[in-house]
């Protein structure tokens, strides 16, 4: 039976607006809700069935970030994993954490726990980066399978299903391996009272950085975060003629 | 973050987000009014150019539709049971509009029919026959936010949600909430007195909205628009406009008291295999959640499923009998939480909710109350639904479901019979479902369903109103001497009965 990891990312609720700050250096987060970055959620459910199914053996939920983001390991906990990690980093030092940092942590918890399989979301709803599988992968020099939209693990090496342009591209590759979950892998569970209730009880454990030899200094500067531009009025045409001018004028046609 | 607005759709497993309660285009169309039921067209004018001329050389030729094919969605009620055909709509977008066509309606007696967000559930926002639609969907300005008072000075015809909206970045909210925010109207709201989904924490409208302006039938406008908390001078006669669906006079303005936006929501749904640990919940749940229970709800296993399978919701757990819904609002998670927490434990520990769920983040809050506020949209894809919206003392709340399941025991046209509601504030939404209009079904359950009611001591109509389909059954649960003055005060402020006739006062 395998041991798997997953990545679960502390983001902004997808459900609250996003403010940028004032001062444009980021956007707000204090007081706003924040939950487990749903591809993650995707993720977390995924493993979660492989231990159902006895295709796992343990789950162990990762997530880097400052003390709140113990709140996203205990839903993971919630929602079956066994045994959370709390990688903890804060203040500047997270705001210019990277997948290049992340997946150096992953790497290395990885080998400390021995593990087979490795999933984490296809990307975060916050950064949109879409490097942490990839990475992950680069630094163990495992194979990877991105996008997956259907996981099936044989005894030496596991099929994913991906969505491509155009169909479904099927690989297979050896285990160890990094996975990354789309959105159609699967539909994530709601974690039930008395599972809430268990998972008080499962151990998270506490890490730096640095206990596990990662160097998170910053190899970006955030230099402005602006809002989108705000979308312009529409205007009413009487008809399609007036249409057809309009279009003309601005020179769309 | 390209990926951020699209989330809502692709991920919530509910579905579109800012769902809006509108017809479905190609959706059946319902009889005409005037052909279904018994009932007959008042004297009033039918309305010619010279009318039509006035209305345009008030409004312009953009704010009066004639064409009738839009004029479709502003005749039918949107859970389609009953079509009026009209032929003209007005959209003012000023008092003084309002009151000059009002005064050339009671000049010419032309019947108006005033409307909102066209959400009602008894067929009092659309014509019975012909008469004009004078519709708020213009009137839609925020005059004043008051951050210190909390008060909120806007037009009738601003929609729920944004006037939500629009309070959240002032850290204040609707003292009400809806599942058909995204398209009601205040003004709306208030000439119905509309409950909802907070009421057993925010009170109801007779206490939020603080001041109105109102304008009568002839055209007079009346300032009732008062921001104070306290006055008692002389009668408190906003309350008339409150709940008289418009047969009084037409809400043109609102001053509403609007409660500071809770830091801390959490949400918890639960299953239950019985009512009568339902009622035990909510009394535990009163008395460990006090200050900070902010919504009670309860749907019945065969309610839910027309989320389930009908809207192909997803449900947070396996099936139960009961489900109940309990939101908490307060200025403190932690607290919040940990109250909420020893509540849940206690209620699982004692057995009296089998399983369930909790959640505080926005998204997941958001699909769950979609299982409670998209209900009535996933009953209208079983066809005709007859509908009934009752309070009864609470220990009654749910006797009316099991008692008409056995006297439609045999009844093949019968879809579902089932309920859900307001269990804080004992008010139980009922229905029975059939494929199509069935005047068979019908007259079985009515006049059933109020005598029933009666005998309780309940209430024909908790929050829904009177509107066209109930006026004959106000005497159920209003007195004979009652019911002389609702027609003396209809007969004082709109003597000529302009304003939405058929409708809410009995004949």
């Amino acid at each position: 039976m395998a041991r798997v990891l997953v990545g679960v990312k502390r983001v902004i609720d997808y459900a609250v607006k996003i403010r940028v700050k004032p001062d444009k250096s980021g956007v707000v987060t204090d007081g706003v809700k924040h939950s487990m970055n749903p591809f993650d959620e995707i993720a977390v459910e995924e493993a979660v069935r492989m231990k159902e199914k006895k295709i796992a053996s343990e789950v162990i939920a990762v997530s880097c970030g400052p003390a709140q983001s113990q709140e996203v390991l205990r839903t993971a906990l919630a929602m079956g994993v066994d045994k959370g990690i709390h990688v903890e980093v804060s203040g500047p030092e997270y705001e210019t954490l990277q997948p290049i940092h992340v997946s150096k942590i992953l790497a290395k918890i990885a080998q400390n726990e021995k593990i087979d399989v490795i999933i984490v979301g296809k990307q975060a709803i916050d950064d949109d980066c879409n490097q942490t599988a990839q990475m992950t992968a680069g630094v163990l020099d495992w194979p990877q399978g991105t996008f997956a939209s259907k996981i099936e693990k044989g005894d030496k090496d596991i099929t994913i299903t991906r969505e491509v342009d155009g169909g479904l591209e099927v690989i297979k590759c050896k285990l160890p391996a990094v996975l990354s979950a789309d959105l159609r892998l699967n539909e994530p569970r709601y974690a039930t009272l008395p599972n809430i209730m268990k998972a008080k009880k499962k151990p998270i454990q506490k890490l730096t950085p640095k206990d596990l030899g990662v160097d998170v200094s910053p190899r970006i500067k955030i230099i402005s975060v602006e809002d989108p531009p705000t979308r312009q009025a529409g205007q009413i045409v009487p008809d399609v003629d007036n249409l057809i001018s309009k279009l003309k004028e601005a020179g769309h046609c | 973050m390209l990926s951020r607005r699209f989330l809502s759709k692709l991920l919530s497993p509910n579905g579109a987000k800012n769902f809006k309660r509108s017809l479905a285009i190609g959706s059946k169309i319902p009889e005409l009014t005037k052909d279904r039921y018994p009932v007959r067209r008042g004297e009033f004018a039918i309305l010619n150019k010279e009318h039509l001329q006035f209305f345009t050389d008030l409004l312009g030729t953009q704010r009066v539709v004639t064409d009738p094919a839009e004029c479709e969605s502003y005749n039918i009620d949107w859970i389609r049971s009953v079509r009026g055909y009209s032929t003209c709509i007005l959209k003012p977008k000023t008092t003084e509009e309002v009151s000059k066509i009002l005064s050339f309606c009671n000049d010419h007696r032309i019947a108006v029919c005033p409307q909102g967000g066209n959400t009602g559930l008894v067929g009092g926002s659309v014509p019975v026959f012909d008469e004009v639609v004078l519709n708020t969907a213009l009137m839609n300005q925020i005059y004043d936010i008051n951050d210190t008072s909390g008060v909120l000075i806007c037009q009738a015809g601003c929609v729920l949600e944004n006037l939500d909206t629009a309070l959240a970045e002032r850290g204040l909210m609707m003292p009400l909430d809806l599942g058909a925010k995204g398209s009601c109207h205040l003004g709306g709201n208030v000439s119905t007195n509309a409950g909802g989904l907070r009421l057993l924490r925010y009170g109801n409208l007779h206490g939020s909205v603080l001041g109105l302006e109102a304008v009568k039938a002839d055209g007079q406008i009346v300032d009732l628009l008062s921001t104070l908390k306290k006055d008692n001078t002389g009668f408190h006669l906003k309350h008339l406009f409150i709940g008289s669906e418009g047969a009084l006079g037409i809400v043109t303005k609102i001053a509403i008291q609007c409660p500071a936006k809770p830091k801390a929501v959490n949400l918890a749904f639960l299953g239950l295999n019985s009512f009568e640990n339902i009622l035990k919940v909510l009394t535990q749940a009163k008395r460990d959640l006090g200050e900070v229970l902010a919504s009670c709800e309860m749907i019945d296993e065969s309610t839910l499923e027309v989320c389930t399978d009908n809207l192909k919701l997803k449900s947070p757990i396996s099936n139960f009998p009961f489900y109940m819904l309990i939101e908490t609002h307060g200025s403190n998670n932690e607290h919040d939480q940990e109250k909420l927490n020893g509540f849940l434990e206690d209620v699982m520990g004692n057995g009296l909710v089998l399983d369930g769920t909790v959640t505080n983040e926005p998204s997941k809050m958001k699909n769950i109350w979609d299982l409670r506020e998209r209900i009535t949209e996933g009953f209208i894809q079983d066809g005709y639904v007859f509908k009934y919206d009752v309070s009864l003392p609470i220990e009654n709340f749910y006797s009316l479901v099991p008692e008409m399941r056995q006297r439609l025991a045999n009844d093949e046209e019968v879809v579902r019979i089932s309920g859900y509601g307001h269990l804080g504030d004992g008010n139980v939404h009922f229905q029975v479902s059939c494929r199509q209009f069935s005047q068979n079904i019908l007259n079985k359950i009515e006049p059933f369903v109020y005598e029933f009611t009666s005998k309780l001591r309940g209430s024909i109509s908790a929050e829904h109103g009177i509107g066209f389909r109930k006026p004959k059954y106000v005497h159920y649960s209003k007195s004979a001497e009652s019911i002389v003055i609702m027609k003396q005060l209809k007969e004082m402020f709109d003597p000529n009965g302009i304003l939405n006739p058929y409708k809410v006062i009995p004949n």
